[in-house]
């Protein structure tokens, strides 16, 4: 199986942190696996993306034009993206910060308002984290069995302080209902 | 077996070249291969090496050519016009026969470009590049992992061969992150440089590292034996990758991030019936002449897929000897070209001759 997932937003987000967990994830879980950021004159409030490829065979081109999934969180990505995605896929939508429903029917759809949920537990860089707690639980593209274990490789051990908090907001969004 | 991390291709070829006993960096920062020099900067001062950033790329290249002949690994990196830069020292490198690392992570030009992907240093790399007669080792990687193991592989031939080698990567290459197993140190290689200057101890001779030589008569017989050395070159070190082409009636030829797209578009044509396959060259020069000759007495045509309005395309008709027709699919300027129009590519190739 071959999942091909694309996160987009504002630069500062965490769109590439998002990313490489989940590519991390899927490394420890022996998958092959690509990770390839937008980069260039972006900074914060610019816009950022990043694809990954998770799958069982070796990875060929490295870039998701056509994403089984796609994870939007500003409203840019989503006018953007939301047509790229493959019949039958799934869209990730930060509700707080995007207010418009997806146009597509023909998608699963999964309206998260992470922005605002990592407001209220105290963690508002984090609203990354929650998506991609969602992601894990509704898509199955990842278990949810390395959740920590992936956190200690990509927090690195002098943060780890911001590992527990990574943890919760992950955590947040496996519980999220709906 | 060492455990697969997660690396950037970039961070891959800093943390090889040093795990290959390169100590001295020397460089000057440009996106998209900036993250070698920040992995440099970070552990050179750790390992006892030398960590420098100079005042421009000509500099560097040039404290790269003094680190050389005193016998040491030594490296450079750059992106396209940084590289550009550095090519009156890589001439003064390979005229002085000394082994020497320079990567090239490309991105789009002329002038000054844009920072994203591109393959159009092709010419530059594998022609020459700077004045004079002569080639550098040219070894283009696909993958995370090539990253790695080509840095090591450069040095290699690098010292093998005395010259210098390139590793000509790409701005997709150097950004993504794949996993990547590390060699072990104790795999490195070691080779003797009885030519370097250290010192003479009173005990012999001085050794003399040059590329002047006033009497035309000498660098003749330099430009000769050189070109003897890379004959062998071209006989033993052309190296390819061979992908589904034992029953191919076209051939796809690409190399580097072009060779990844290309590998989906084949996958994708061979489900829709067309018999097709591809040669990655991994060495564009020496070019993998031999397998594109007698793939050119099977096949009914070849594609080369490339980023550059067609480089490579000129050396493939050059090795198959015009026996087929070769055409051309490319994306310039940053872009890279989507598995779909190589795809469209490939049928209109096959479409042609049946």
């Amino acid at each position: 199986m071959t999942t091909q997932l694309l996160i987009a937003g504002f630069g500062g987000q965490g769109v590439l942190f998002a990313g490489k967990f989940i590519a991390y994830n899927g490394l420890l879980e022996g998958r092959q696996l690509s990770w390839l950021p937008s980069y260039g004159p972006e900074m914060r409030g610019g816009t950022a993306n990043c694809s990954v490829i998770l799958s069982d065979e070796p990875v060929g081109s490295p870039i998701v034009s056509k994403p089984d999934i796609l994870i939007a969180m500003n409203l840019p990505s989503l006018d953007k993206y939301e047509d790229a995605v493959v019949p039958g896929g799934m869209i990730f939508v930060d509700s707080t910060l995007i207010e418009r429903k997806i146009k597509r029917t023909d998608v699963k759809v999964f309206y998260v308002p992470a922005t605002g949920l990592a407001n209220d537990i105290g963690l508002p860089t984090l609203a990354n984290m929650i998506m991609v707690g969602k992601f894990i639980k509704e898509s199955g593209a990842v278990s949810t069995n390395n959740v920590e274990s992936t956190l200690k490789k990509v927090v690195s051990a002098r943060k780890a302080n911001l590992l527990d908090m990574n943890l919760k907001a992950i955590e947040c969004g496996l519980n999220l209902e709906g | 077996m060492a455990e697969k991390v997660l690396m950037k291709g970039n961070e891959a070829i800093a943390e090889a070249a040093i795990r290959a006993g390169c100590k001295h960096y020397f460089g000057y920062p440009i996106t998209p291969q900036t993250e070698i020099a920040a992995y440099m900067a970070k552990r050179m001062p750790k390992i006892g090496g030398t960590f420098l950033q100079a005042e421009s790329e000509i500099s560097a290249i040039n404290m790269v050519y003094g680190v050389s002949g005193s016998g040491k690994r030594v490296m450079t990196s750059s992106s396209s016009p940084g590289v550009s830069l550095k090519q009156e020292g890589i001439s003064y490198i390979a005229g002085s026969d000394l082994p020497a690392l320079i990567v090239n992570v490309q991105r789009g030009g002329p002038g000054l470009g844009g920072i994203q992907p591109s393959q159009s240093d092709y010419f530059q790399a594998t022609k020459g590049g700077g004045h004079g007669d002569y080639h550098l080792i040219v070894l283009t990687p696909a993958s995370v992992q090539e990253m790695a193991d080509m840095t090591i592989l450069a040095f290699d031939l690098a010292d093998k061969y005395r010259m210098p080698a390139m590793l000509l990567a790409d701005g997709t290459m150097g950004q993504m992150m794949e996993p990547v197993e590390l060699p072990e140190p104790d795999d490195i290689k070691v080779y003797e440089k009885p030519w370097a200057v250290t010192g003479t101890g009173k005990k012999r001779q001085h050794n003399i590292i040059n590329s002047l030589y006033l009497d035309p008569e000498e660098l003749e017989k330099t430009n000769f034996e050189r070109y003897e050395r890379y004959k062998t070159i071209e006989e033993n070190e052309a190296r390819y990758e061979s992908f589904m082409m034992d029953d191919a009636d076209y051939c796809v030829v690409a190399f580097g991030i072009a060779a990844r797209v290309s590998k989906n578009a084949v996958i994708a044509a061979r489900k829709e019936g067309i018999k097709v396959g591809m040669i990655r060259p991994i060495t564009v020069w020496p070019f993998p002449k031999k397998p594109l000759a007698e793939a050119a007495d099977k096949v009914k045509g070849f594609l080369s897929v490339e980023l550059s309005m067609g480089q490579m395309i000129e050396d493939i008709k050059l090795a198959t000897e015009c026996k087929k027709k070769v055409e051309l699919c490319n994306r310039v300027g940053g872009m890279i070209p989507s598995p779909e129009q190589v795809l469209e590519s490939i049928k209109k190739l096959a479409g042609g001759n049946d």
